[in-house]
């Protein structure tokens, strides 16, 4: 065995560059023309396909599967990015297997969906280095400012420029992507994809990213409000929930989605550190790509441990799946207690619990070079429209409390905190301000 | 006891399956592999008159189309009879048939169509032990534009002349290949009867132009920039092969002469549709180009299975058994009532009977809000397009009106007589029932 793999600590370069190389190459490949023609022959071009009723961006799936299999993967891209401008990260991104492709009668009939979500990548990939193929309808002369430039924010600024506005994009990092661009697991989203995609995006002109400006911080929903004509809140969620019940801080505890973060934004993986012995907790898709990439990048023992049953694991069955074959230990119905020094070590201590969050009595702690929490986000801004539930309450086609602001993806109230759904959000918003700014 | 020993014109062979006189037959490391593989017989590539060969064209000879997963469903070819030395062939045909006494091995002829070419030849083929000769009277491509295949077969006269030169000539069986680039196949088929001929095979390939390359602006094959018509064949003809074998089989002016079926035979139920419809044997060539010879092992276990299941002991059992069933359209009992009926076990609710009737046909059936289709029979006129675009086979199909009941769409009770438009009311020529 390599002998950096049993190294103590957090270090560097536990694998060499091959091995990394390997480990953060494209999760899905992508489909060459031969295979995507035999995968695009199995779509039976269902009436009213079930689908497409699956798919919250409501792609006609049929069709641009059938014009894949016809010779004309830029059609087919044209049908699936009129629905959603980002089909291309959709296609990297999608839980397909709870969406699209669990309801395509193909599963009924053996068990085995056409590959719908390889298919869109297919057809979207085709497009990325050609001219972009929508244009702007004739200046209306409104201005519109989105708030926050992830998956909902890019589809409504998108959708909003086409119909003739000028849109101005904040976002507070220092480059647009949101979670698209900081996180998702690298092996998602190869080859700097996401930032190709927004680039590719904002070719259609009429779309001003403004960045380093933050809701809160320089950016005010009054000042906002008075000087655009319509204001679209995606802010997603900034904050991450604590550990502890009082909301404290737990000694040697990091933010998993900082270290997704961190890794999106590395050149050289082999320049970021992981422990040996690494603990994450939370049962989501962040703690599913912290854990895994915890070990894609060296890690001898990740742990993944989450207060519920598998059950009620956020993170679908695939992403478990994923886990498990990658090597990472799940345990469940066990929530943590607290965090202790040991030696050079982190001690992280545990007690089982049933089903309900009753505590079984049973504790169990697991050493840790890295503790990485994962137990959900939240709002993180003042100065906002009404909440519901933590976020910000919307009605039909994400319109807000207060007049002339909008808000969708993961901080609007409703709907799953999913890309695809982010970006029906910002289409379906950008489609009612543009209505309600003509009238 | 090998049930599908087959014995056609006296000639006989281990099973109905020969390769027809194609490509796959010009030469003999070919046909000895053939052999091998297990065909039962092989019709020789059409050998031309003594002299100067053959050319074919030295770009592509073939084009097709495809189905789902680029299966091959029709192929069209350029290429003409053997461009190799006359009695190269007549050597090699007359080694291979020594050396498999069992098989049947015929010699497919095509030369100008005067007396003294044929009985020229007719010896030299004498000579080799083959089983009999074909006389090619089907390619469409080429040769026709000399006056040879398909211009003859397009004219009885010729026909019948020819054939009569050759059973003068010729001691053993001989076998008229007819074009299917005719508008009724009967008067070929009975121009061969009246020249003397054993048999007829049927169908040469069809007159056709696959497909037309969008960049070049020119037919598929395309030889530099151009292309010409082929002969088409595969599965896609089985169709076109079928309906004139059976107008053959029960035309009574040539309803006793053996047929060799030919067109789209690709696994062993096809081969026992056509014995069914009158065949005797079948000869099969696009399968075994598409797949290799060993196709025929799927046909011989197949056809053995089925005759296994259905009791029968040699092809003669079934051989036939379909032809009469096969009728006019005025024969057609319009008594008869039948509704499409949908397995929702087996149901994996694409909508695709649902679109394609209420689109293009009759509207009659209902797509409920949770994806359950169903057929309202009191729309259903039993076309059975549902059943022909569902991709689940067995789960869409047609159940019988029992006579006494009530046919929801027409508001009557179906009867148990047999009722048909020669009798029918709305017949201006109807002729009063007995």
């Amino acid at each position: 065995m390599n002998n950096q793999l049993l190294k103590a600590g957090v270090a560097c370069g536990r694998l060499d560059l091959t091995e990394l190389a390997d480990n953060f190459s494209d999760l899905h490949p992508p489909l060459d023309d031969h295979q995507a023609l035999v995968a695009a022959d199995r779509c039976y071009f269902c009436h009213d396909a079930p689908c497409m009723t699956a798919c919250p961006t409501d792609i006609d799936i049929p069709l641009f599967i059938r014009q894949i299999s016809t010779g004309t993967p830029l059609a087919a891209a044209k049908t699936i990015l009129s629905q959603n401008i980002l089909g291309g990260m959709c296609a990297r991104v999608c839980p397909t297997e709870t969406l699209c492709e669990q309801a395509c009668v193909r599963n009924t009939a053996e068990g085995d969906p056409v590959e719908i979500g390889l298919l869109q990548r297919f057809a979207t990939d085709h497009m990325m280095d050609q001219p972009h193929p929508f244009s702007r309808a004739a200046a209306t002369g409104k201005r519109v400012a989105v708030i926050g430039a992830g998956p909902a924010g890019l589809s409504c600024a998108h959708r909003l420029a086409m119909h003739g506005h000028d849109v101005t994009l904040f976002d507070g990092r220092d480059k647009a992507g949101g979670l698209n661009e900081f996180g998702i697991a690298a092996y998602k989203s190869v080859d700097d994809f996401a930032h190709r995609e927004v680039e590719w995006l904002l070719q259609i002109g009429g779309i001003s990213v403004k960045t380093g400006q933050r809701l809160g911080e320089g950016l005010s929903l009054e000042g906002l409000r008075a000087d655009y004509d319509a204001v679209f809140l995606s802010i997603g969620l900034g904050g991450v929930n604590a550990l502890s019940r009082d909301g404290g801080e737990w000694p040697g505890v990091t933010n998993a989605v900082d270290f997704i973060a961190e890794l999106r934004q590395a050149s050289d993986m082999s320049q970021v550190a992981i422990g040996r012995d690494v603990v994450v907790i939370g049962g989501g898709m962040t703690a599913i790509d912290a854990a895994v990439q915890s070990k894609l990048l060296g890690a001898l023992n990740v742990t993944l441990v989450y207060r519920r049953g598998r059950e009620r694991m956020n993170a679908s069955p695939f992403e478990q799946d994923l886990a498990a074959s990658k090597g990472v230990q799940i345990i469940t119905n066990a929530a943590p207690l607290g965090v202790q020094k040991s030696g050079d070590q982190w001690q992280v201590e545990f007690e089982f619990s049933d089903d309900d969050l009753n505590p079984t009595g049973e504790r169990f702690s697991l050493p840790a070079d890295q503790i990485f929490s994962a137990i959900g986000q939240k709002l993180n801004s003042s100065e906002l429209p009404e909440l519901d539930g933590g976020k910000i309450l919307v009605g039909e086609a994400g319109r807000t409390r207060t007049p002339g602001v909008w808000a969708g993806g993961d901080c609007a109230s409703g709907g799953e905190d999913l890309t695809v759904t982010a970006v029906a959000e910002g289409r379906i918003a950008a489609e009612d301000i543009n209505a309600q700014l003509a009238g | 006891m090998n049930k599908l020993a087959s014995n056609f014109l006296g000639i006989s062979s281990p099973n109905p399956f020969w390769l027809a006189s194609a490509p796959p037959t010009d030469k003999e490391y070919n046909v000895r592999r053939a052999f091998e593989a297990g065909w039962g017989g092989v019709v020789w590539k059409t050998l031309g008159a003594e002299g100067p060969p053959i050319v074919n064209v030295n770009g592509p000879r073939y084009g097709a189309i495809w189905g789902a997963d680029r299966r091959l469903l029709g192929l069209n070819n350029i290429e003409l009879i053997t461009d190799r030395d006359l009695y190269t062939n007549l050597e090699e045909i007359t080694r291979v048939k020594a050396d498999y006494p069992d098989r049947a091995l015929i010699v497919s002829l095509m030369v100008p169509c005067e007396e003294e070419a044929w009985k020229t030849i007719l010896p030299l083929v004498e000579q080799t032990g083959a089983d009999g000769i074909e006389l090619n009277f089907g390619c469409p491509h080429g040769m026709a534009e000399r006056g040879m295949g398909s211009a003859v077969g397009q004219v009885p006269e010729y026909i019948e002349m020819v054939t009569r030169w050759c059973k003068e000539a010729y001691s053993k069986p001989v076998i008229v290949k007819l074009t299917p680039n005719i508008t009724d196949v009967r008067y070929p088929a009975r121009a061969a009867k009246s020249g003397g001929a054993d048999a007829v095979s049927l169908i040469n390939t069809i007159n056709s132009i696959v497909s037309v390359d969008l960049d070049a602006f020119a037919p598929v094959p395309t030889i530099d920039g151009k292309g010409s018509h082929g002969g088409y064949c595969g599965p896609a003809v089985k169709p076109i092969a079928m309906h004139m074998v059976a107008d053959i089989a029960r035309d009574p002016e040539t309803a006793d002469m053996p047929i060799s079926a030919i067109g789209g035979v690709t696994t062993w139920r096809d081969a026992a549709e056509f014995i069914a419809l009158g065949a005797g044997n079948v000869q099969v060539c696009t399968a075994a180009m598409t797949y290799g010879f060993k196709v025929v092992q799927e046909m011989i276990s197949g056809l053995t299975d089925w005759m296994d299941s259905k009791g029968y002991d040699s092809l003669a059992d079934f051989q036939g058994q379909a032809t009469p069933k096969v009728c006019d359209w005025k024969d057609l009992n319009l008594n008869y009532v039948s509704k499409a009926v949908i397995d929702q076990d087996k149901c994996i609710q694409c909508g695709r009977c649902y679109i394609a009737c209420e689109d293009t046909s009759h509207q009659a059936i209902d797509m409920s809000d949770e994806r359950i289709f169903t057929v309202k029979d009191d729309e259903c006129v039993a076309c059975n397009l549902c059943v022909n675009v569902c991709p689940v086979e067995g789960c869409i199909t047609m159940k019988q009106i029992a006579p006494g009941q009530v046919d929801e769409r027409t508001g009557k009770t179906v009867v148990a007589e047999h009722g048909d438009w020669t009798t029918h009311p709305n017949n201006p020529a109807n002729i009063a029932a007995e």
